[in-house]
C-alpha cells in the first residue's frame, strides 16, 4: 500500500504532498524533512529504495525535483518506481513538458490527476488517456 | 525522464510579468508562489504563511468574494497546509465551494475537502447533501467527482444514504462511472464491510465487465476479500487465470500499455490474487501453472516494469503449491536479478531471495558469493536487505558468523537471533560487543530483554551463564571504562549487584571498588549512577566501612536522587535487620498490574487528576519542531539554479573547492579503495580462478617436484578471495544437504591437465602467497577443502627467490596465464560456474617472436607486422641486469592498450626458460608468458592486452622475469611501471547531431574551469588541440567560442566534453554514463594543460 506521495525539490521544499494514511498536520513537515534528507543523502549509483522507519521509500529524481513515495513492506518497489514515471509522463502529456513551476502554479490540477491514479493508497488507473479524461473535460467546461 | 524541461527560477520574473493582465486575486496566488520559491529560512516561511493566512481569513469572510476567487483561496490554503500550517478556518468554505461552485470550482472544493478533512471529521456531515445531489446530477462530470470524493472521505454512518445511488451507478452506461462506483464500494467495504455484504454478486458482475478498467477496479475488492478468506473464492481462479492470459496475449486496447507492456500493474494485481488462491492448495495451483509459466516467459523485455512483474511472478511461484519446473525457472530469474549490474534489480533480487529462502534455504547457496559481495556493498539499502536475508537463514551452525556481520552493521541485532547462541561465553562476549558498539543506539528494550534472559533462567542451569557474565564484566570494568555507553554500564552494574555473590572467588571489596570508581567518572550519567548505587545496595553486608565512606561522600551531592539513595544505603548497611527485610534474598511475588494502587488511582481521578499517559505519549506532545527550513545543504547548492545537475561524486566536489584536483583525487582514490568494494573485486578476475584445480599439483610428492618437471604457472587465489570463500562456507553452512557444503564443494574439479614446466619459476611466483594462504587456511581449519589445498604447499622456498620477491611491490595476485589454452578455458568454465557468469573474458594475446640481434637499433621495428601500424608511445627501458634488459612500449588499440615488452639477451649465451609475469591490480588482463629459450644477443617480444573497466588516475604494473642462465639456477628480475588513464582513452568519432543526442542521455556530469592556453592565435583551438594531442580526444566541432569534444574509455563508456571560453578560462562541462570517468578525464586535461 502507498502511504504518501511527495514532490520535493533539492532544497527540501515540498511542492506537493498527498497522504493516504492519516498523518497529523503538525508532524508532516518534520516527516517530509526526514524523507528528503534520506533521499538526498543517496548517491546516484545507489538504489532508488530506502528503508525509512517501518516502511520503504521509493524515490525518483527529475531534474531538481524528487518524487518520493512511501510504501509498506509488501508493496513491489520497482512497480512503484515505474508508477512514478507513469505519473510524470501523464503530467508531461498534460502540461507538455512539465516543470517544477507548472506543478506549483497548477497544484490543484496535479492533485486531480493524482486522484485519478491513486486512491486510498491503491493504484487505480494507469491508462494515460483515462487518467486525463476527467480533467480535460473539466477544462473544456471551464472554457465554455 | 531527463528531458523534463526545466524552467529555472531565474526565468521566474518574466513569467510573473507576463501575467500582469490577470485579475488581482490571481496575483495573490502568484505572489504567494513566488514568495514561497524565494524563501530562505523557516522563520521567513512562518512570517509569510502567517500573513497569508490572515489575508485569506479576511477574504473568506468578505461577502463580495466570488466562487472563482474562492477557488484561488482554496489553493492558497492548500499551500499553507502543505507547509504544515493550520488553515482549519477554511474547511467550511471548501465544503461551501463544493456545494455552490461551478464544475471547476466544485472539483477544487471536493479536492480541498479530501485534502483537509480526514475520516470522522464532523464537517463531513455537511457534505452528504452535496454528494447526494451530485450523484443524481445529469452532468457526468459532477457524478464523477462525487463518486471520487465518496471513495476518498465519507462519513461511515452516512453510507446507507448514498449506497443505493452508488449501486445504481454499477450499471451506468459510461465505464468511468461504473469504475468509480466500484471503487466507492471498495471503500465502503474497507470501512464498513457489513454494509455492502448484500452486493457481492454485483462485484462479480464488475469482474466480468466488458470494460477492462471496471474489471481492474473490481480486483481491489477481490484481493481484499481473498486475503480475508481465500477458500470462498477458489471458484474464481479460472476467471483470474483467463483474465491474466488475455492481458498477456495483448487483448487489451493499446492505451493500457506502458512502454509496450500490457497493463503491467493489472498483471501484478492478478499475480497477487493468484498466489493467495494457490497457497497451500494443489488443485487450485495446478490451474495456474500454465499462465505463470507464460508470464515468466513473456518477461524477456529489458525494462524495469517487466522485472517488477517478474518479481511478483517469482513470488507467486514460490507461494503456491510447488512445481519443480516453474521453481527452476523462477530460481533462474532470481539469479538474473541478483547478478544484475542494475542496482535496483539487485535489490529486488535480494528481496525475492529473502522471500524465497523461507521456502527453500538452499537457493541462497547458489548465490552465496553475490550475497557476500552485497554484504559489503557501499549502498546501505543493499546491505540492509542482505542482512535481512542472512537473518532468515540463520541456524545453529552459522549464527556466529552472521551475528558478527550484523554487529559490523551496527545497531541492528535482533536479540532473537541470539537464542541460537552456541555457548555461554560466546553469547556474553557478543552481547558485550553489541552493548559497547551499538550502545545507546540500541532499542530501549534490548538491554531489558537481555537482563530478563539472565534473570529468568533456572538457578542451576543458568548460573553458569551468570557467572560468566560477572567474570566478563569485572574484566571489562578493570579496563578503560570511560568510552562505554551508559546502557552497558547499567547492564553491568545490575548484573554485578544481582549475581556478584555467585562467584566465590571474587573479592566483594573489589566489586565495590570497581563500582565506586564508576561513580567518580564524570562521563557517567545520573541515571547510570542510580543503577550503580542500587547495585551497591544489593551487595551483601560486611563491607560497611567502604559503603559508609561512599554514602558520606555522596551525601553532599547536588543530585537529590543520589543523596536520597546514599542515605538509604547508609541506613541499610548499618541496620542488618532492616536490610534483610527490604532486600529479600530470594525472589518475591510481584504485583505487576499494581492493583494495590487501584483505590488510590480512582480516588485521584475522581478528584480531577489527569489520566496516566505513557512516557512516549507525553514526549510526543511535548516535542517542539525545531527543524530549520533548509538543512544540511551548502549555500552554493541551494543558490544554483534548478537545472544544475550536480555531480554526486566526492571527487568533483573536492576539485571544485580546491581548483586543483590533482593531489586531491589521488588522495581520495587511495583512501576510498576498499578491500572489496563495489568493484574492488573485479580487477583480480583472473585471480579468482578457483583453487579447485590445485589438488592435482599438490598431490605430487615433494621429491618429484624437486625434479626437473614443469608445472604451469597457475592462478593464485588472492587472499581476499579466500576470505570470501571462507566466509561463504561459514555463512551458508547448514543450508545444504551436508553441513559442509561450501563454495568449493559445489564446483566440480576439472580434469588435471597440466603441462609440466620448470619448478623454479613456479616457486618464485607463489612464494609470497603460499605463506599467506597457509595462514588464512589455518584460520578456518574446519573447511577441509581449503586447508587441504593450501596446507599442502611446499613449505621450503629457495632463499634467493624470496629475497628477490621482497623488493617487488606488494603483489597479492601473482598470477599467470597458461599457454595451454585447454587448461585456461577449463578454468574459465569452472570460474564462471562459481561466480555465476560474472567473469571477464580474457583474450589471450601472447605472441612470441624471435629476432636477430639488434642491440641498439629501434626496438619498435621488432613489433609484429599486425601491430606495426598502431599508434605507439616511445620505447622506455624498464630494467636490466647483466644478462637481460627489458624495455616496454605502449600500443594504442581501439579496444585495449597493448603493452609490449622487449626482452633482450645481453650475453653471448643462450638464456633458458624465460618467463614473464605481469601483475596489475586495477586492470583486467594480465597474461603470463613463458618461452623456452632466448638466443644470445637476441630480443624477444611479448605483448599484453590490458583492459580498464573502471578508470583510475594511475595504475601501477609490477612484474617479474625469471630465467635460467645455467640449468637449475634461476634468476628473477623484477620490474614495474605506471600507466595513466590517458593511455586508455580513445577518440569517439561522432557527428555533432549524434553528440547532441548522446549528451542528453548521459547522467553524470562535472563542471570545472580550466586554464586557457593563450600563447597562440585562437585560444580555444589551441587548447583543444593540446588536449587532443595529449589525450587522444576527438574534437567534434568548434563553433565560435564553444567546442565539443568526445572520447571513450577504450571501447566502453563514452565521455562528452563541452568547452566554452569564459573570459580567461575554459569552462568545461563533462558528461558520461560512468560516474567517475568525467573526474578522471578532467584531471588528465588539467595535467595536460599545466604541462603544456
Amino acid at each position: 500500500m502507498i502511504k504518501f506521495l511527495l514532490m520535493v525539490n533539492k532544497q527540501g521544499q515540498t511542492r506537493l504532498s498527498r497522504y493516504y494514511e492519516q498523518v497529523e498536520l503538525g508532524k508532516r513537515a518534520s516527516l517530509e524533512a526526514d524523507v528528503v534528507r534520506g533521499c538526498l543523502a543517496r548517491r546516484k549509483e545507489e538504489c532508488s529504495f530506502v528503508e525509512f522507519k517501518d516502511y520503504k521509500l521509493v524515490y525518483r529524481q527529475y531534474a531538481a525535483l524528487f518524487i518520493v513515495v512511501g510504501i509498506t513492506e509488501n508493496e513491489n518497489e520497482l512497480s512503484i518506481y515505474e508508477l512514478v514515471h507513469n505519473f510524470v509522463e501523464v503530467l508531461d502529456k498534460y502540461f507538455s513538458r512539465v516543470s517544477e513551476l507548472d506543478i506549483m502554479f497548477n497544484l490543484d490540477k496535479v492533485h486531480i490527476i493524482l486522484d485519478e491514479m491513486i486512491l486510498n493508497g491503491h493504484i487505480v488507473e494507469t491508462n494515460k488517456t483515462r487518467i486525463l479524461a476527467p480533467l480535460l473535460a473539466l477544462d473544456k467546461m471551464a472554457e465554455s | 525522464m531527463s528531458d523534463v524541461v526545466e524552467k529555472t527560477l531565474t526565468a521566474l520574473p518574466g513569467l510573473f510579468e507576463s501575467q500582469t493582465g490577470a485579475a488581482k486575486i490571481t496575483n495573490r496566488l502568484r505572489q504567494l508562489i513566488k514568495s514561497i520559491t524565494e524563501l530562505t529560512s523557516k522563520h521567513e516561511e512562518e512570517n509569510l504563511i502567517k500573513r497569508e493566512l490572515s489575508a485569506i481569513k479576511e477574504q473568506v469572510s468578505s461577502p463580495n468574494t466570488t466562487m472563482k476567487q474562492m477557488r484561488e483561496i482554496m489553493v492558497r490554503a492548500m499551500y499553507c497546509e502543505m507547509l504544515g500550517y493550520d488553515a482549519s478556518f477554511t474547511y467550511i468554505h471548501a465544503i461551501k465551494l463544493a456545494q455552490q461552485g461551478g464544475v471547476l470550482e466544485k472539483r477544487v472544493g471536493y479536492l480541498a475537502v479530501s485534502l483537509f478533512l480526514n475520516e470522522g471529521h464532523e464537517l463531513l456531515l455537511l457534505l452528504v447533501n452535496t454528494v447526494l445531489k451530485d450523484l443524481q446530477s445529469t452532468n457526468l462530470i459532477e457524478v464523477c467527482m462525487a463518486l471520487t470524493v465518496v471513495a476518498q472521505v465519507f462519513p461511515k454512518d452516512m453510507i446507507p444514504a448514498v449506497l443505493p445511488l452508488v449501486e445504481d451507478k454499477l450499471s451506468h452506461p459510461k465505464e468511468i462511472i461504473r469504475r468509480k462506483a466500484v471503487l466507492a464500494l471498495y471503500k465502503f467495504y474497507l470501512i464498513a464491510p457489513n454494509q455492502v455484504q448484500h452486493i457481492h454478486a454485483k462485484f462479480c458482475k464488475a469482474l466480468s465487465d466488458k470494460d477492462p478498467g471496471v474489471m481492474a477496479s473490481s480486483l481491489h475488492i477481490y484481493l481484499q476479500l481473498i486475503r480475508e478468506s481465500p477458500d470462498s473464492y477458489k471458484d474464481l481462479t479460472g476467471s483470474f487465470v483467463t483474465i491474466l492470459k488475455q492481458v498477456l496475449g495483448g487483448k487489451l486496447p493499446v492505451d493500457f500499455n506502458y512502454h509496450s507492456v500490457p497493463a503491467p500493474w493489472l498483471q501484478i494485481q492478478l499475480l497477487r490474487i493468484l498466489s493467495l488462491l494457490g497457497k497451500e492448495d494443489q488443485s487450485t495451483s495446478e490451474l495456474m501453472y500454465e499462465v505463470l509459466d507464460e508470464s515468466l516467459r513473456r518477461a524477456e523485455m529489458n525494462h524495469n516494469i517487466t522485472y517488477a512483474i517478474l518479481y511478483e511472478c517469482v513470488k507467486a511461484v514460490y507461494t503456491i503449491h510447488p512445481k519443480a519446473e516453474l521453481l527452476e525457472k523462477a530460481a533462474r530469474c532470481i539469479g538474473n536479478f541478483v547478478l544484475s549490474p542494475k542496482i535496483n534489480l539487485k535489490y529486488l533480487g535480494l528481496k525475492a531471495l529473502t522471500y524465497v529462502v523461507q521456502h527453500d534455504a538452499k537457493l541462497a547457496l547458489q548465490h552465496q558469493m553475490t550475497i557476500i559481495e552485497c554484504l559489503d556493498h557501499s549502498d546501505f539499502t543493499i546491505k540492509r536487505e542482505t542482512l535481512e536475508l542472512l537473518f532468515r537463514i540463520t541456524n545453529a551452525q552459522n549464527v556466529t558468523v552472521i551475528v558478527e556481520k550484523m554487529l559490523d552493521f551496527l545497531c541492528y541485532v535482533p536479540i532473537k537471533t541470539l537464542t541460537f547462541a552456541p555457548d555461554n561465553s560466546w553469547f556474553i562476549q557478543t552481547m558485550n560487543d553489541v552493548f559497547s558498539i551499538g550502545g545507546d543506539l540500541l532499542q530501549q528494550d534490548d538491554p531489558n530483554n537481555f537482563l530478563r534472559l539472565l534473570a529468568e533462567g533456572k538457578p542451576e542451569e543458568d548460573d553458569q551463564l551468570r557467572l560468566y557474565a560477572v567474570e566478563s564484566y569485572l574484566t571489562v570494568l578493570k579496563g578503560h571504562t570511560s568510552h562505554l555507553p551508559q546502557c552497558f554500564l547499567q547492564v553491568m552494574s545490575w548484573v554485578l549487584g544481582e549475581y556478584a555473590h555467585l562467584q566465590e572467588s571474587v573479592d566483594r571489596r573489589e566489586v565495590i571498588r570497581l563500582l565506586t570508581q564508576l561513580l567518580d567518572q564524570r562521563s557517567v550519567s545520573s541515571e547510570t549512577r542510580v543503577w550503580i548505587l542500587s547495585a551497591l545496595t544489593k551487595i551483601p553486608e560486611g563491607q560497611t566501612d567502604l559503603i559508609l565512606d561512599l554514602a558520606e561522600s555522596l551525601s553532599s551531592s547536588q543530585d537529590t536522587v543520589l543523596r536520597q539513595q546514599a542515605q538509604e544505603l547508609r541506613h541499610l548497611s548499618q541496620d542488618s535487620q532492616l536490610r534483610e527485610w527490604v532486600l529479600v534474598e530470594n525472589s518475591c511475588a510481584v504485583d505487576s498490574s499494581l492493583s494495590f494502587l487501584d483505590g488510590f488511582v480512582s480516588e485521584a481521578l475522581a478528584a480531577g487528576a489527569a489520566p496516566y499517559k505513557p512516557p512516549h505519549q507525553r514526549q510526543e506532545e511535548l516535542s517542539l519542531n525545531l527543524e530549520p527550513y533548509s538543512f544540511s545543504l551548502p549555500v552554493s547548492l541551494s543558490s544554483c539554479s534548478i537545472t544544475d545537475r550536480q555531480s554526486p561524486t566526492l571527487l568533483s566536489v573536492s576539485s571544485g573547492l580546491s581548483g586543483n584536483s590533482a593531489e586531491l583525487s589521488t588522495l581520495i582514490l587511495e583512501g576510498v579503495k576498499r578491500v572489496w568494494g563495489k568493484d574492488g573485486y573485479l580487477p583480480q578476475k583472473e585471480a579468482t580462478a578457483p583453487p579447485v584445480d590445485e589438488p592435482s599439483a599438490a598431490v605430487q610428492p615433494a621429491s618429484q617436484q624437486e625434479a626437473a618437471e614443469r608445472i604451469e604457472p597457475r592462478p593464485e587465489p588472492s587472499t581476499q578471495n579466500q576470505d570470501k570463500q571462507q566466509l561463504a562456507s561459514s555463512l551458508f553452512v547448514g543450508l545444504g544437504v551436508g553441513s559442509s557444503v561450501s563454495l568449493l564443494g559445489k564446483s566440480e574439479a576439472p580434469p588435471p591437465r597440466f603441462r609440466k614446466k620448470p619448478r623454479p619459476h613456479e616457486s618464485s611466483s607463489s612464494s609470497g602467497t603460499s605463506k599467506r594462504s597457509s595462514d588464512s587456511s589455518s584460520r578456518s581449519s574446519r573447511n577441509t577443502t581449503d586447508s587441504f589445498l593450501y596446507g599442502s604447499f611446499p613449505e621450503e622456498e629457495p632463499a634467493t627467490s624470496i629475497s628477490t620477491f621482497d623488493h617487488t611491490p606488494k603483489s597479492t595476485t601473482a598470477n599467470g596465464l597458461s599457454q595451454n589454452k585447454d587448461t585456461k578455458e577449463d578454468r574459465h568454465a569452472n570460474t564462471s560456474q562459481i561466480l555465476g557468469g560474472d567473469m571477464v573474458i580474457v583474450r589471450p594475446s601472447t605472441i612470441q617472436d624471435k629476432h636477430p640481434p639488434s642491440v641498439s637499433s629501434d626496438l619498435t621495428a621488432l613489433l609484429p607486422a599486425d601491430l606495426k601500424d598502431l599508434p605507439h608511445s616511445d620505447v622506455i627501458s624498464l630494467t636490466s641486469d647483466p644478462s637481460l634488459s627489458l624495455s616496454s612500449c605502449r600500443l594504442f588499440r581501439d579496444e585495449a592498450l597493448l603493452l609490449v615488452i622487449f626482452i633482450s639477451n645481453c650475453t653471448e649465451t643462450v638464456i633458458k626458460d624465460v618467463a614473464v609475469q605481469l601483475t596489475c591490480e586495477e586492470l583486467k588482463v594480465c597474461t603470463g608468458n613463458v618461452m623456452d629459450c632466448l638466443e644470445a644477443r637476441s630480443t624477444s617480444v611479448c605483448h599484453y592486452a590490458l583492459l580498464m573497466d573502471d578508470p583510475h588516475t594511475n595504475v601501477s604494473l609490477t612484474g617479474t622475469v625469471s630465467y635460467q642462465t645455467q640449468p637449475g639456477h634461476t634468476n628473477t628480475l623484477p620490474f614495474s611501471g605506471t600507466l595513466s588513464t590517458a593511455d586508455f582513452i580513445r577518440p569517439l568519432v561522432v557527428t555533432t547531431e549524434e553528440y547532441g543526442k548522446l549528451w542528453l542521455s548521459l547522467s553524470h556530469d562535472v563542471k570545472q574551469n580550466l586554464k586557457l592556453l593563450t600563447d597562440a592565435g585562437d585560444p580555444l583551438r589551441t587548447t583543444l588541440n593540446a588536449l587532443k594531442d595529449a589525450l587522444q580526444l576527438h574534437v567534434v566541432d568548434i563553433i565560435g567560442s564553444e567546442g565539443i569534444v568526445a572520447c571513450r574509455l577504450l571501447s566502453g563508456a563514452p565521455c562528452l566534453l563541452h568547452c566554452r571560453v569564459n573570459g580567461a578560462a575554459l569552462a568545461m562541462w563533462l558528461r558520461s554514463p560512468h560516474p567517475a570517468l568525467p573526474d578522471f578525464i578532467l584531471y588528465h586535461c588539467q595535467r595536460a594543460l599545466a604541462h603544456h
